[in-house]
């Protein structure tokens, strides 16, 4: 309601923004000091969670200056609509001149349509495995009639696993990895930033294995965990372990050293002061070293998760583990007709998906950087 | 006294009980089973046995899995992640004796005969083309020989390029088909030794190892100028047009032994009931596909063609799985034999057959040394276990869902002798080495492949 009556009154003044610095009220003019302070915490984070585009939508309906919020809206959501529209007419375009031993190229609605079919796919899997469990429910129940005393377990759904089962396959893996991999990057990172010794010690390991390709560590590890994990009842699968294992060896890294970077680069006055007030050990940890040093923990996790998400896939690829990658290259074995349509079906999904994580990450890393500077 | 008589009588009918409980309902050690399959038309009587609820007919809960290669469904099934596979003939028998990865492996189930093919670049087949014998309606006469390809291969290397085709895997059927072939038609397909496993010494024809559905690519990158290999990686170059297909398996040897159920000794011998119940899910699949003169394959077909299983598209399937095979675009013959799931006794594990492939892994060098008649026969009953089968036939006839003349049970496990080979060339399987001496390329008794070359080693029997 108010919002329109502002509205009005403000249009004949559009270059109200520009002078509102310097100029006193009147009100219309100085737009910035009426938000209130949860607005502005929302337009923050708005912007961390990457729709920074809703900031311009609020002002728009909160009356204030239109020309400047339309430009700001045009040049955050605008211009994106417009490149992946352009993408998209190019695509469709040029793949339709594309033959491959498979058929054409398929555009952007055949891929829709299998992204479709994948979902249908998905319920009727799922209608399968409810008809799956009353079999069961029936075939335990005539058991108990004949002999009371058998014993009766029960068995999931042995159906196979449909797209979105791998895709949340995949993203537990990726998860449990990169939960590994800061388990113990974090604090190995801050011993070497607090330890000269520990820091050249762990320095030459640490740059050979860093650049060390997840498709040189999975045989290793396939052999390591099939000879270590031997259990009759297993908690987890043992392609699950390899796959996580594989993600944090590769994702280890960026935490690591990140993680060393933040901690060494402390200011010494404040180190000085911990040793003055002799402050216990960790007292010191929680209060000076990993406050200081968290935006730059927090940098490397985003890039660990990163680098684990494309491991991931490369892992479940050349392992055959469950999960997106196992789709791809499974896809790509089919050769049918659909399979071209269905891999590109694949490649957006992981790459929404790893913007998705990215964006997560980000968003954590802004809000803590803003609770850091408090 | 009456009381004992009693007891006795007792006893008695809990055995006779007990007896009927485990011919209607195994006990069975473990009721959730993971098999691995690749994805290729003869893994159909898992499918079918899932799919029809032969397996839950049996009480197994199994999940299905597709497998990237031969080596990792062989490892897989070593390191226990799979109960169970789909495997090459020659992998039970190759595994046990130690060529390649050695581990114990058993199968007392036959998956299918025949289903592979051989196909060409085109390239190749433009060379070969010109000198087939033709028939009336101006298509080749088939079988082709190998001889149609000495062309291609000496042009090869007349510009300095080695001719390379692929199979699935040292201790592939295909291997041994594709050797057979190229030596029937006097071109070398190459020795391996004990410090060369790669199996091309002396070779005109180099052959290397692509997992089967990379096969079309494979062709079509130029990296292999043929492979063999089964459907329907044969149909799909066609459709594809990447490649011809030139020979089918049966034209090389009809009916010869192609896939097994293959499971771990220890895993077959801890889950005795399990293995049976397998076998007979297994046994009524065989039956199904093959049922009324092939009815139900079309059906096959279409479940095959689901993304889970084979996934090819269901034209490229059919083409082979209902009584057809494509040689070239257009040249469709009728090949009712092309896949045996059940016919000629398909699923019993015939120990002749297993003989035959020991005979080809010494006859290219994997078994290094010579070997008496009676070793080849023992490795082969060690391996090809007909007793769990034989059990599992029964218990089918008294549940009437299988009739006695299904099974053969008078049979000492050695198929008669046959001349049904491309080159003529007899086989018996008790006489393993007498056949060796036959075969006009390939290492004979006594002789071992050393630095490159065959010697003839004395005193070697």
């Amino acid at each position: 309601m108010s919002t329109s009556t502002l509205a009005i009154k403000r249009e004949p003044q559009p270059e109200a923004v520009a002078t509102a610095a310097s100029e006193p009220p009147p009100p219309p003019s100085k737009p910035k000091a009426q938000d209130p302070l949860w607005l502005l915490r929302a337009y923050k984070l708005f912007t961390a969670v990457g729709l920074g585009f809703v900031n311009p939508i609020i002002r728009l309906c909160r009356g204030e200056n239109s020309r400047l919020q339309l430009q700001e809206l045009w040049r955050l959501l605008g211009i994106p609509l417009l490149a992946i529209a352009v993408f998209l007419f190019a695509w469709s375009q040029l793949s339709a001149r594309i033959q491959t031993s498979l058929g054409q190229i398929p555009g952007p609605m055949a891929v829709l349509h299998q992204a479709e079919s994948l979902w249908a796919d998905h319920k009727a899997e799922r209608d399968k495995a409810a008809a799956f469990y009353e079999r069961q429910v029936k075939r335990n129940a005539d058991k108990l009639a004949k002999n009371p005393n058998a014993e009766i377990r029960a068995v999931k759904y042995t159906g196979k696993p449909t797209y979105i089962d791998q895709i949340l396959t995949s993203l537990k893996t990726v998860f449990t990895g990169f939960l590994l991999a800061t388990l113990v990057a974090v604090p190995l990172g801050i011993l070497c930033g607090l330890s000269p010794i520990v820091n050249s010690a762990l320095n030459l390991p640490i740059q050979i294995f860093k650049p060390v390709s997840p498709l040189a560590w999975l045989p290793l590890v396939t052999i390591i965990v099939s000879a270590v994990y031997v259990t009759s009842e297993p908690m987890f699968e043992k392609s699950f372990l390899i796959s996580s294992i594989t993600v944090t060896l590769c994702s280890l890294w960026p935490t690591l050293i990140n993680t060393g970077v933040g901690v060494g680069s402390i200011d010494r006055d404040l180190l000085n002061v911990s040793r003055v007030l002799q402050l216990k050990w960790t007292t010191k940890l929680f209060k000076l070293v990993l406050p200081s040093s968290l935006p730059l923990i927090f940098t490397g996790m985003r890039l660990s998760l990163g680098v684990g998400w494309m491991v991931l896939i490369a892992a479940e690829m050349l392992a055959q583990n469950p999960g997106l990658g196992k789709f791809v290259w499974d896809e790509f074995q089919n050769g049918s007709s659909d399979s071209l349509a269905r891999l590109m079906v694949a490649v957006l999904t992981i790459g929404i998906i790893g913007f998705l994580l990215d964006r997560v990450m980000h968003t954590l890393q802004s809000l803590l950087d803003f609770g850091a500077r408090r | 006294m009456p009381n004992h008589s009693l007891k006795a009588a007792l006893v008695a009918l809990a055995v006779f009980a007990a007896g009927c409980v485990s011919a209607a309902e195994l006990e069975l050690e473990k009721e959730q089973l993971k098999l691995g399959f690749i994805k290729l038309t003869d893994m159909a009587p898992l499918a079918i046995a899932y799919e029809k609820g032969f397996f839950e007919d049996e009480g197994l809960y199994v999940t299905l899995e597709p497998q990237a290669n031969w080596k990792v469904i062989l490892d897989r099934v070593i390191t226990g992640e799979l109960d169970g596979a789909h495997m090459l003939a020659g992998q039970p028998l190759g595994a046990t004796i130690g060529v390649g990865t050695k581990a114990e492996i058993v199968t007392s189930f036959s998956m299918d005969l025949n289903g592979n093919a051989t196909t060409v670049s085109n390239e190749v087949w433009a060379l070969m083309k010109p000198k087939l014998a033709v028939d009336a309606q101006g298509k080749p006469v088939h079988p082709i020989k190998a001889d149609a390809l000495k062309p291609a291969v000496d042009a090869f290397k007349a510009a300095g390029k080695p001719f390379r085709m692929a199979m699935v895997f040292p201790v592939s059927t295909h291997n041994y088909e594709l050797r057979y072939w190229l030596a029937a038609g006097g071109l070398h397909p190459g020795f391996y030794s004990p410090s060369d496993v790669s199996g091309q010494i002396k070779a005109d024809v180099f052959l290397s190892v692509t997992p089967p559905p990379q096969m079309p690519a494979a062709l079509e990158a130029g990296t292999i100028s043929g492979y063999c290999v089964g459907e329907p990686w044969n149909q799909q170059a066609i459709f594809k047009g990447v490649g011809v297909p030139v020979i089918t398996d049966a034209e090389i040897w009809k009916n010869n032994p192609e896939k097994v159920f293959g499971v771990t000794r220890a895993w077959a011998e801890k889950h005795p009931n399990t293995h049976l119940a397998l076998l007979k899910a297994l046994i009524r699949a065989g039956m199904w596909l093959d049922a009324n003169n092939g009815a139900n394959r079309k059906e096959a077909a279409q479940i095959l063609s689901r993304a889970e299983y084979v996934g090819a598209d269901y034209r490229v399937i059919a083409n082979s799985m209902t009584g057809t095979f494509e040689f070239g675009r257009g040249d469709k013959r009728s090949v009712p034999d092309f896949n045996v799931f059940f016919r000629y006794f398909a699923t019993y594990p015939y120990y002749s057959d297993a003989v035959w492939y020991l005979t080809q892994m010494r006859r290219w060098g994997q078994i290094a040394e010579g070997q008496a008649d009676q070793w080849y026969i023992d490795t082969a009953k060690k391996v090809y276990r007909t007793e769990p089968y034989l059990r599992a036939a029964r218990m089918l006839i008294e549940e009437k869902k299988a009739k006695k003349e299904d099974f053969p049970f008078d049979t000492d496990g050695f198929r008669a002798p046959t001349k049904e080979f491309i080159d003529g060339i007899e086989y018996d399987g008790r006489k393993p080495n007498e056949y060796l001496q036959k075969l006009q390329i390939g290492l004979k008794q006594g002789q071992v492949v050393e630095g490159g070359n065959v010697v003839s080693k004395q005193g070697a029997t």
